[in-house]
């Protein structure tokens, strides 16, 4: 026993020498940015975050910081941080995590405070913000969840967009068509499950490079709807585009919940589709990682062949979890028509697709993290849509950036590693 | 540093495939190979055989003949060819039920059923006539730039050309650089600073503002190349990422340094003439010298890829790159370099873009041409010349589709729906076969 504890030490400690210094470096250059942004380059007045909305039950006055003081605030934390996360590098080879997240927080508030001390108005309503950013976060979310389903099971999932754009006009068609919001979801629903059965048999049956398949799916999801568009939706009948004028889905409040500052209006004054956002995550979360089903779409993912081997239809697993897939991305795109917009535009899902890939890779397939990428990204994009409206320190494209400058550096191991499930992409044939 | 010192456990366990270090590499030629596989099993038969036909003579020469007819009828010509026969059937089915003659005469079918037969044939016709007529020759047009669409085609095919050819190289390594379209951007961006803002004598500024332009997109295809031999970063992800800053970046170049200051529009100012393509059929035809840039560029890539030791190493990391580097070669060294060509030829289409075509910088300068792109090297199956062809083809397709949406009223949107079906339809051989009860050409193939 001892000889084979000797002659493992070395291996252990090699591992441990291996020692990625990109985080501190990417810490280090972050610190610096806020030194020379937040403080030199800061702006000297107030910023203003308004709390409450006019109409809510409980006020809470609004919050005025100094710009400045807390720009100086933020540095000071940040140059802290990274000096530990440098030492922590050199003496133990890791980075505390609490360390990287504590930085990320400070210094997103020190770049919020920034941005809005610098603009013209210099007050901004942080219920509006963040309920206009779950306008791009849930059908994000709805992308990252479909993309979790089936990369999970080890079938890449480019089609997202495709399957939320098929989504969307499906939702509007038939809602309108039928006049039933509730209708018009279920169709969305069934619409992306047909993009998904494209998507099985092309890449699980005739085992098709699964990126060809997800990016040809999305091609010709936009054709469709185009061509669609233009032939159904935009015929007038009466002087009226009777085919796209979808019924709503009616907002639900919550009654105590929705009372509760920021996270009320946001969370709990929502249609039955933000709702089912939220139980989605939690239950997808809890299913992948509690439950036996969510133990063998891992296993699949990971690794088939031991999958198979120990009784697992690998095949049937993954055409289930694509297609639970698209009905789940279906919904995420009914959003945009039956709640988000009141009418189907020709490829309205605008990339938003292509984020929720990125949100499931920054959120590293995990359902709770990929949820909160959604938020993040969500945010991002709203607050680049508010900044183009007050003149800004900051240009709104960089904003429009972030997500996916985000996720190269998590691709290529700058904020953590951010690892596919091993068998993601390899198509199963077996022996 | 640190970056290629996590790459070396990684690639240590065989067990783990989506590593880090190679997760498209040894899945993308696998899979890719679906279409690639009928190829190389095709392919390497039959020069083999034409080495035995040009020594004994005659009854080799007939095995090679028929081996010959046996390729182009089950083998992957055939392939092609159905593919695009049932995507175009797919597509003037959907013509035909959205078409309102259609069904209204539907409505009394039973009462007339040729009526309904009549009013499906003269919306199919009508529609693939126009778009046939749109890409080749229109007799009927008023002006002459209409009655002859073929220049049209080929002005659409250049830059897809170009940028089929990026995608095509990148896969022969494994990568799969969706990118084509960022590349574009930024080719075009740099080529236009160099086009709009210098002066320089004729000839010169042409040939400067390829070069920038091929810069630019090496530039943005190098940063997917780097990441993947670096820190194993899968192309896809970055690439797709790259697509989208890329277009932001531009706008906002755009919208401040590069910006036409007499226009309220995000817009460049207008090329310089000197940077200009000239065009090649007077100034009635768009078609501009940019399509013998993209000739010239096959011709290369064909070379490249078949005739150069950098081609064999390319392919042979494309094949599997393991071997590849067992047998010395530097496979982060290939990700790298063929990242920076494969980005260089994107760019240049975005350069013939801008300097042939467009003329004005503006953010939708690559259009759909950067996913056109992956899907002409699909159809051409990952072959210079096969690519050469299937650009001009999708060029037809544009051409006539913009004549079919003004002629026959079918919205120019049905191209997408026709291109991608035949792309899908190439990737899956199996299903044409079945459709078609073809028998597989592979087994014979092999044991030839």
């Amino acid at each position: 026993m001892s000889i084979i504890t000797k002659s493992e030490t070395p291996k252990v400690a090699d591992a441990v020498a291996v020692r990625s210094w990109k985080l501190p470096i990417l810490l280090g250059v972050l610190a610096v940015f806020a030194v020379v942004v937040f403080v030199v380059l800061g702006p000297s007045g107030t910023a203003t975050f308004r709390i409450s909305q006019d109409t809510d039950a409980w006020q809470v006055p609004n919050l005025v910081v100094p710009a400045k003081a807390v720009g100086v605030l933020v540095s000071i934390i940040c140059v802290a941080l990274a000096y530990l996360a440098w030492r922590q590098t050199r003496d133990a080879g890791k980075i505390a995590k609490w360390v990287v997240m504590t930085f990320a927080v400070v210094f997103v508030v020190g770049m919020m405070v920034w941005i809005i001390g610098g603009t013209t108005t210099q007050n901004i309503t942080l219920v509006g913000l963040f309920s206009g950013a779950m306008l791009i976060t849930t059908p994000i979310l709805f992308g990252s969840m479909s993309g979790v389903l089936s990369e999970r099971a080890g079938v890449v999932n480019i089609a997202i967009e495709g399957q939320l754009l098929a989504g969307a006009f499906t939702a509007a068609l038939v809602a309108s068509i039928t006049g039933n919001a509730y209708v018009g979801l279920f169709a969305a629903a069934v619409a992306g499950v047909l993009v998904s059965v494209l998507l099985a048999l092309f890449s699980i049956k005739y085992v098709v490079n699964q990126i060809i398949v997800g990016v040809v799916l999305n091609v010709l999801v936009s054709g469709l709807t185009g061509f669609l568009f233009e032939k159904i939706m935009k015929t007038k009948v009466d002087g009226l585009t009777i085919y796209n004028q979808p019924a709503h889905l009616p907002n639900i409040s919550i009654p105590l919940l929705s009372e509760i500052p920021i996270i009320g209006p946001t969370l709990f004054r929502q249609s039955i589709i933000g709702y089912f956002m939220l139980i989605l995550v939690v239950a997808l979360w809890f299913g992948l990682f509690r439950t036996r089903w969510g133990l063998r779409v891992r296993a699949v993912g990971e690794h088939p062949k031991a999958a198979d081997t120990v009784g697992i239809n690998v095949n049937r697993t993954r055409v289930l979890n694509v297609l639970a897939g698209g009905a789940v991305a279906g919904i995420g795109g009914a959003y945009f028509t039956l709640v988000a917009v009141s009418s189907f535009s020709k490829d309205m899902t605008g990339g938003l697709g292509f984020i929720a890939l990125a949100a499931l890779i920054f959120g590293r397939w995990n359902p709770i993290g990929a949820a909160l990428a959604a938020l993040l990204f969500g945010v991002a994009g709203n607050l680049q849509s508010i900044l183009s409206l007050a003149g800004t320190p900051i240009d709104g494209q960089f904003l429009a950036m972030l997500p996916y400058a985000l996720t190269i550096l998590a691709v290529s191991g700058f904020v953590g590693r951010a690892l596919a499930p091993a068998a993601d992409g390899e198509p199963y044939i077996k022996e | 540093m640190s970056g290629t010192d996590k790459n070396v456990p990684a690639e240590q366990t065989p067990g783990t495939p989506g590593a880090p270090g190679n997760p498209g590499a040894p899945s993308i030629p696998g899979a890719t190979g679906t279409p690639g596989a009928t190829g190389a099993a095709g392919k390497p038969t039959a020069p083999s055989a034409q080495g035995n036909a040009d020594k004994p003579g005659k009854p080799e020469k007939e095995s090679s003949a028929s081996q010959v007819v046996r390729e182009i009828m089950s083998g992957s010509a055939m392939i092609s060819v159905l593919a695009v026969v049932v995507a175009l059937v797919i597509g003037g089915i959907l013509i035909a039920i959205t078409d309102t003659r259609v069904t209204t005469a539907f409505g009394y079918f039973f009462g007339d059923p040729m009526a309904t037969l009549k009013a499906i044939w003269a919306s199919i016709s009508e529609a693939y006539g126009a778009l046939w007529r749109g890409a080749t020759y229109d007799p009927g047009a008023r002006t002459w730039q209409g009655r002859l669409g073929i220049f049209e085609t080929l002005t659409f095919a250049t830059p897809l050309i170009l940028s089929g050819l990026s995608v095509t190289l990148a896969f022969r390594v494994g990568l799969f650089n969706i990118g084509a379209k960022g590349q574009i951007i930024l080719g075009a961006t740099f080529a236009g600073v160099v086009g709009f803002m210098i002066e320089l004598p004729p000839g010169i500024h042409l040939l400067a503002v390829m070069v920038a332009g091929a810069i630019g997109g090496a530039l943005w295809g190098g940063i997917a190349g780097f990441l993947k031999a670096k820190t194993g970063a899968h192309e896809v992800i970055v690439t797709i990422m790259l697509n989208y800053i890329a277009v932001s970046l531009v706008l906002y170049l755009l919208k401040n340094q590069l910006r036409d200051p007499s226009s309220s529009n995000p817009i460049s100012p207008r090329m310089h003439e000197t940077a200009m393509f000239p065009l090649l059929l007077g100034p009635n035809y768009r078609l501009h010298a940019g399509l013998i840039v993209a000739i010239l560029a096959v011709i290369v890539v064909s070379w490249l890829l078949n005739r150069s030791t950098l081609g064999f190493e390319y392919r042979a990391i494309g094949a599997n790159p393991r071997a590849a580097r067992t047998a010395g070669m530097l496979v982060s060294r290939g990700y790298i370099t063929v990242m920076l060509i494969s980005g260089a030829l994107a760019g240049l289409a975005g350069v013939t873009q801008l300097a042939g075509t467009e003329k004005i910088l503006d953010a939708d300068i690559a259009g759909s041409i950067g996913f056109d792109a992956i899907t002409v090297a699909l159809l051409g199956r990952s072959k210079p010349w096969g690519t050469f062809f299937a650009a001009i083809l999708f060029g037809a397709f544009k051409a006539g589709g913009t004549s079919m949406a003004i002629n026959a009223n079918v919205s120019i949107d049905i191209v997408a729906v026709v291109q991608s079906l035949i792309v899908l339809f190439i990737a899956a051989p199996p299903l044409i076969r079945s459709i078609f009860r073809i028998k597989e050409a592979r087994s014979e193939g092999v044991s030839a």
